[in-house]
C-alpha cells in the first residue's frame, strides 16, 4: 500500500475547524497547538482516504472496520485517557488542564488490548464484563449494568453514561466530572 | 508524503537504529525529526504504507521486543527497544 494520498490545506482547514467546534459543544478541548493538531487531522483524512473511516493517526489500522472499530476517531480510549492521563493517546484531545499548561503532555502507554485480547474479544473498556443470561452477579457485581460498568448521574443536568468512570465536563451540561454521582 | 522506507547518514553511527513508524503520526514525525536533529544514523519504515504481507512481517519483528505494535518503535541494535516519543529515554540509549 504505498499509497501516495495528498491532502488539501483547505480540507485540513475544514475538519479542524468541525472537530474544535464539536469538541468544544462536547464539553472537550483540541490540543492548542495548532500546528501539531493540524497533522492528526491530515491524518485522519488521509486514513479516512485510505481505508474508509477516519482511524486513529497514531495506531496500525487494520483496514477492515470490524476490526479497527475501537480506534475510530474519537476512539473507544479517548476519554479513559483524557482522565489518566490528560490527553488522547495521540493528544488530539486535551483536558483543561493540559490545554492551560498546567499540565506536562508525555507519552501516552497505549491503552488498546494487544492483538491477541482483541481477537479473544476483550475489552479494555469493560474490563470485568459479564456475559448476559450468566448466573453471575456474585455480591460486589450487584447494582452493575450486564456491561460491566457503573452508571454515573450528572447532579446538575442528570445526564447518565455507563462507563469506567465519568467524563471530565458532562456533554450536556459542561459541569465538571466531581459533579457526577455513582446511580449504579 | 515520506519514501516508505529510508536510511539517514549521521554522525553518530554506532548504534543501529531502525524506526518503525506511521506516516500519519505525529509522535513518530517527532521522533524521527529528534534523531535528525541529534544527528543519528538509523533507518526507517512506515508501516502504514506497507502492504499486508510486510506490515505483518513488521508487527512480528516489533513484538519480538515489545509486548504491543505500537509507534513509533525504534530497535536498538536487534536487542532493545522504545516505544513512544520518549526523548531523553533515546538520548539516554544512545548517549547523545
Ligand atoms: S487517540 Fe485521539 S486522535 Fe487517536 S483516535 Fe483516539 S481520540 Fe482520535
Amino acid at each position: 500500500m504505498s499509497d501516495e494520498i495528498s491532502i488539501s490545506p483547505e480540507a485540513v482547514d475544514q475538519l479542524y475547524q468541525r472537530l474544535d467546534r464539536e469538541a468544544k459543544a462536547g464539553g472537550y478541548n483540541l490540543n492548542p497547538d495548532v500546528a501539531f493538531t493540524k497533522g492528526l487531522v491530515e491524518g485522519l483524512l488521509i486514513n479516512e482516504a485510505r481505508y474508509g473511516y477516519g482511524s486513529c493517526p497514531c495506531r496500525l489500522a487494520d483496514g477492515e472496520r470490524k476490526l479497527d472499530l475501537d480506534i475510530i476517531c474519537p476512539c473507544d480510549y479517548r476519554d479513559p485517557d483524557l482522565v489518566d492521563w490528560g490527553a488522547c493517546y495521540c493528544a488530539l484531545y486535551v483536558s483543561d488542564e493540559m490545554r492551560d499548561g498546567r499540565q506536562l503532555l508525555q507519552a501516552i502507554p497505549e491503552r488498546r488490548p494487544p492483538e491477541e485480547a482483541r481477537e479473544a474479544g476483550v475489552s479494555a473498556a469493560k474490563p470485568t464484563a459479564t456475559a448476559v443470561g450468566e448466573a453471575a452477579h456474585d455480591e460486589e457485581l450487584v447494582g452493575f449494568t450486564w456491561s460491566g460498568l457503573p452508571v454515573w448521574r450528572c447532579k446538575v443536568c442528570g445526564y447518565l453514561c455507563a462507563r469506567r468512570r465519568p467524563p471530565l465536563k458532562c456533554p450536556v451540561c459542561k459541569a465538571d466530572q466531581d459533579r457526577f454521582e455513582r446511580l449504579m | 508524503m515520506p519514501e516508505v522506507r529510508g536510511h539517514i547518514e549521521g554522525k553518530h553511527s554506532d548504534c543501529q537504529v531502525l524506526l518503525y513508524a506511521l506516516s500519519t503520526c505525529i509522535w513518530c514525525r517527532k521522533t524521527r525529526q529528534l534523531l535528525e536533529d541529534e544527528d543519528v544514523t538509523f533507518d526507517y519504515v512506515y508501516v502504514d504504507r506497507l502492504d499486508a504481507e510486510e506490515r505483518k512481517a513488521c508487527r512480528q519483528q516489533i513484538r519480538r521486543f515489545s509486548d504491543r505494535t505500537s509507534f513509533p518503535t525504534m530497535i536498538f541494535d536487534d536487542t532493545d527497544c522504545i516505544t513512544g516519543y520518549k526523548p531523553d529515554a533515546i538520548k539516554e540509549r544512545l548517549a547523545l
